[in-house]
């Protein structure tokens, strides 16, 4: 097999308090595809940072195809041909996808001779790893896809022989990331080291010839991916056995009466793009319905419309029983809206997609930020506008209790909890109101950047609030998601609902073709 | 390399800031040395003008209070995300309804209906210099910064239409108003302390001192005991979330630019109705801009702001102080010494923060590690 392409030797790494490496022991030879899967904060991606030189590590050594590495940055990990690809990638929008391949290394002064000569190179590399991008388009104009490739075409023309991925596939449809793949082994074929790092264990089984699993910073398991199956993995991973996905005999919905129902949603933005169009859909009691795409395809604006966040221009939207303000008082147009508080004060709740920037105030105390949206209840408020801090801290207390948050600190920030334990909170918050429990629950991305301990408890209260009687309406780009929580999926493309399927209905490759438009006679530009 | 380290709070908030200032101090002392004084004695002496007598102490306090009004004034502002610059033109404006008052209803009033009644108009004024740029911004996308510089000047320039041609007295070849009447004097200190049978000098320190001390603790209660300064510090950190919380950012805009704008007013007390009972031109002499740095090194905290003010004031107090008793030091040296301050403890307040938490880190016992159970099972 001879000299392996990375050795990496006793890593530690501390960052305060945290070992966010333990002894960390990585070896992946050379031409083949290597996995490297944990839950968040299981240190693969500090691994991975300290390999391309973001950091240093405290001690351990790096042996590079045989010799002995001291890598203090990128330059220097780009010149020992280690390339990386970010999960969010690092391009210039406005520029020409040439132009961004040689920024930062322009081969003459002259930008035409320079441009000439990488053209050259690029169409020969092009050609032979069938990675296809237009170069004279500027990036903003290309699909996510063939950023994807343009990124991985920077690296190659820096010369990397060893690729690191972080997360490729976060924001691919399943053709997309299938076409992907292709291409990657393609690439492993003709010599080239990969380094994947994901937190989808069926993507490792698909395309890795070994895995690494990491948990609290140390290996867990490290070894051909032949040894190994999708259970024993994620055992693995978390350090128990862990159930996602449906259950084999889960209840199945029976859905009540509707209380929610928008017609004909339209929205464009300030630019004039038209991100919603003729959007409508019903919400009934007992069911979880899910809205499946690829990002940005209006799923987000759509949640910002029924939570009140923002307002359509065409359309209309209303609310169902169990208000006493009567009807008129649960119908919205464009001319009279939905808002925040309206919206909580109708038993509505929202967990926003992005809950750093909308779900939660971060420099905020968690007993302050977990009453955001219900600061003016009498429960947290006197009548004369002083916030009874007792009282919220000790609701506080209650929502980590029943939530399992940890730490259970009300005093701590909220930007220090782990990105699960802030799920959990601001779940928490929205599902346990402190008038009434909402009718309505509406969540964007339920386990973004959350570690699948959390997910499957997270995913057990979204199921208990349906039934309970609730009506949850899940957003979410993880069609395992999708496919775990919903009675009935909804897929959006362009700005459209494109299809809806009854979950028995769905299958990963129907809900593809759904989102990539398939149905609609338009193939994706590739 | 650079790593996210963290200061225990009492290193962030009490050591950090004495570590700057000290910065401050040695860089200040290489300049008075290089001009060929003594910083030694350039220093006792600063410290004892400030301090050292009752005098020093009165002056150094009222020029604190004035500082103290516009620290705050910024302050809140800051909590709901907004740079208020305009503390300097909110001022003038509190001065004027102040004086409006005092010289309209004067000879009718009694200090004790005509005082609170001053100090209303004050904040009213004020409140009002800071509302309009708030709804610019609130309403047209104007920015804060920019209408608040721009208000400055209209201030002053409507201060000095309205004196030279409404206000001054008949006569009179100064450019300032009649004087107030009698019953529109805030007591000074040392009249205070005399009817409690207090010797005291007489010095400009006066009522507005107590005035202050309510004010930051007002501010202090407004911020984080009501559920409004919830509001406008959600508003402040994180306009989306607060969105989404159901609170209307415009609201929150015109609710800190009007408690901003309304303490920025209350300097007009300290200087008009304490000091000059009358109004006159230019007497914020750069107060507003001050706060700034008074704010900025208090880390936006009433009691950080009060500290901060009174190290400003014993500055200016010390350092008049110093022009008077050291031949061949200017009042310069000490605006370049309150420069270097604003330059460690504002601008560069994180710079010695790596260096501190590495020296923390060495001293401090290791902590134990998080478990370690089946980490290495598999």
């Amino acid at each position: 097999m001879g000299v392996p392409a990375v050795r990496m030797d006793g890593i530690n790494k501390r960052f305060g308090a945290v070992q966010a490496n333990r002894e960390v022991t990585l070896t992946v030879a050379a031409g083949t595809a290597h996995g490297i899967v944990g839950e968040n904060g299981a240190g693969k991606s500090t691994l991975m940072s300290i390999l391309y030189g973001f950091y240093q590590a405290d001690s351990g050594t790096i042996t590079i195809e045989g010799r002995p590495a001291r890598i203090t940055g990128s330059r220097e990990a780009i010149a020992l041909g280690i390339g990386m690809v970010h999960q969010h990638f690092m391009l210039v929008e406005p520029l020409s996808a040439l132009d961004n391949i040689m920024l930062g290394a322009e081969p003459d002064w002259r930008l035409n001779v320079a441009r000439a000569q990488v053209r050259d190179k690029l169409d020969a590399l092009m050609a032979d790893t069938g990675l296809q991008v237009r170069l004279d388009t500027p990036v903003e104009e290309l699909p996510v896809g063939e950023r994807q490739r343009l990124e991985i075409l920077k690296a190659l023309y820096r010369g990397a022989r060893i690729l690191i991925l972080d997360e490729p596939t976060a924001v691919l449809t399943p053709q997309e990331t299938e076409q992907l793949f292709v291409t990657l082994r393609r690439l492993r074929d003709a010599g080239t080291t990969l380094l994947l790092i994901t937190h989808k264990l069926k993507e490792i089984m698909a395309l890795c010839d070994a895995v690494t699993v990491m948990r609290q910073g140390a290996v867990v398991f490290d070894g051909p991916i032949t040894d190994c199956s999708l259970d024993q993995l994620a055992e693995a991973m978390v350090g128990r056995r862990v159930h996602l996905g449906r259950e084999a005999g889960a209840r199945r919905a029976t859905p009540g009466a509707t209380l929610l129902a928008a017609q004909g949603l339209q929205w464009r933005d300030a630019m004039g793009v038209q991100r919603l169009a003729d959007v409508s859909l019903t919400l009934r009691a007992g069911e979880i319905v899910g809205i499946a795409g690829v990002s940005g395809n209006g799923q987000s604006e759509l949640l910002e419309m029924l939570s009140g966040m923002a307002q359509p221009q065409a359309g209309t939207l209303s609310l169902g029983d169990g208000v006493d303000d009567g009807p008129a008082a649960r119908r919205f147009g464009p001319g009279r809206w939905l808002d925040p508080s309206t919206a909580r004060r109708l038993g509505l709740a929202h967990v926003p997609e992005d809950r750093h920037r909308c779900g939660m105030v971060l420099p905020f105390a968690a007993w302050e930020t977990s009453e955001l949206g219900y600061q003016r209840s009498p429960r947290f408020a006197s009548a004369w506008g002083w916030m009874k801090r007792q009282v919220m801290r000790s609701s506080t207390a209650q929502m980590m209790e029943a939530y399992d948050v940890r730490p259970r600190n009300p005093e701590l920030r909220a930007s220090k909890f782990s990105g699960g334990n802030q799920q959990k909170l601001v779940l928490a918050r929205e599902a346990l109101a402190p008038e009434a429990p909402p009718k309505i629950l509406l969540v964007g991305q339920p386990t973004r950047g959350v570690d699948i301990g959390a997910i499957e408890f997270i995913h057990g209260r979204l199921r208990a609030m349906r039934d309970a009687g609730g009506a949850v309406l899940v957003v979410s780009s993880e069609l395992d998601e999708i496919l775990a929580l919903a009675d009935r999926v909804l897929v959006m493309d362009r700005g459209r609902i494109a299809g809806e399927l009854a979950i028995a209905d769905c299958t990963e490759a129907a809900l593809g073709r759904l989102m990539a438009g398939a149905d609609a006679g338009v193939k994706a530009a590739i | 390399m650079s790593q996210p380290v963290e200061l225990p709070r009492w290193m962030d908030i009490g050591l950090l800031p004495i570590v700057n200032l000290g910065l401050a101090l040695i860089v200040c002392a290489i300049m008075v040395a290089v001009v060929g004084l003594d910083p030694l004695q350039v220093i006792t002496l600063l410290v004892k003008g400030a301090f050292g007598s009752p005098a020093g102490l009165s002056y150094t306090l009222y020029y604190a209070t004035t500082f103290v009004f516009t620290g705050l004034a910024v302050a809140v502002a800051f909590h709901g995300g907004l740079f208020n610059i305009g503390g300097e033109g909110q001022a003038m404006m509190g001065g004027l309804g102040c004086a409006l008052v005092a010289l309209g209803l004067g000879d009718h009033l009694s200090a004790p209906l005509l005082l609170p009644l001053m100090v209303a108009a004050a904040m009213a004024a004020g409140a009002l210099w800071g509302a309009v740029p708030g709804a610019l911004q609130a309403w047209r996308g104007s920015h804060i910064v920019i209408t608040t510089i721009m208000f400055n000047f209209i201030a002053s320039a409507l201060l000095a239409y309205l004196l030279v041609n409404v206000l001054k007295a008949p006569g009179s070849m100064t450019v300032e108003s009649a004087p107030f009447p009698e019953s529109a004097h805030l007591a000074g200190m040392h009249q205070v302390l005399a009817a409690l049978g207090i010797a005291w000098p007489r010095t400009p320190l006066n009522l507005s001192v107590l005035l202050a001390v309510a004010a930051a603790l007002a501010v202090y209660l407004f911020l984080w005991r009501s559920r409004a300064g919830y509001e406008l510090r959600a508003v402040g950190f994180s306009p989306d979330a607060a969105h989404y919380g159901g609170i209307r950012p415009r609201g929150q805009v015109m609710l800190g630019m009007v408690i901003s704008g309304a303490l920025a007013g209350l300097v007009g007390i300290n200087e008009l109705a304490g000091v000059q009972h009358r109004l006159l031109l230019d007497y914020v002499v750069g107060a507003g801009f001050t706060g700034i740095a008074v704010s900025l090194i208090g880390r936006n905290h009433p009691v950080g702001i009060v500290l901060a003010a009174l190290l400003f004031g014993a500055l200016f107090q010390g350092g008049a102080e110093l022009a008077f008793e050291i031949p061949g030091f200017s009042r310069d040296m000490v605006t370049t010494l309150q420069g270097l301050i604003v330059l460690f403890s504002g601008a560069m307040a994180q710079v010695a923060a790596p260096g501190l938490a590495r020296v923390y880190g060495w001293l401090r016992p290791q902590p134990a590690l998080p478990a370690t159970e089946g980490a290495r099972g598999g």
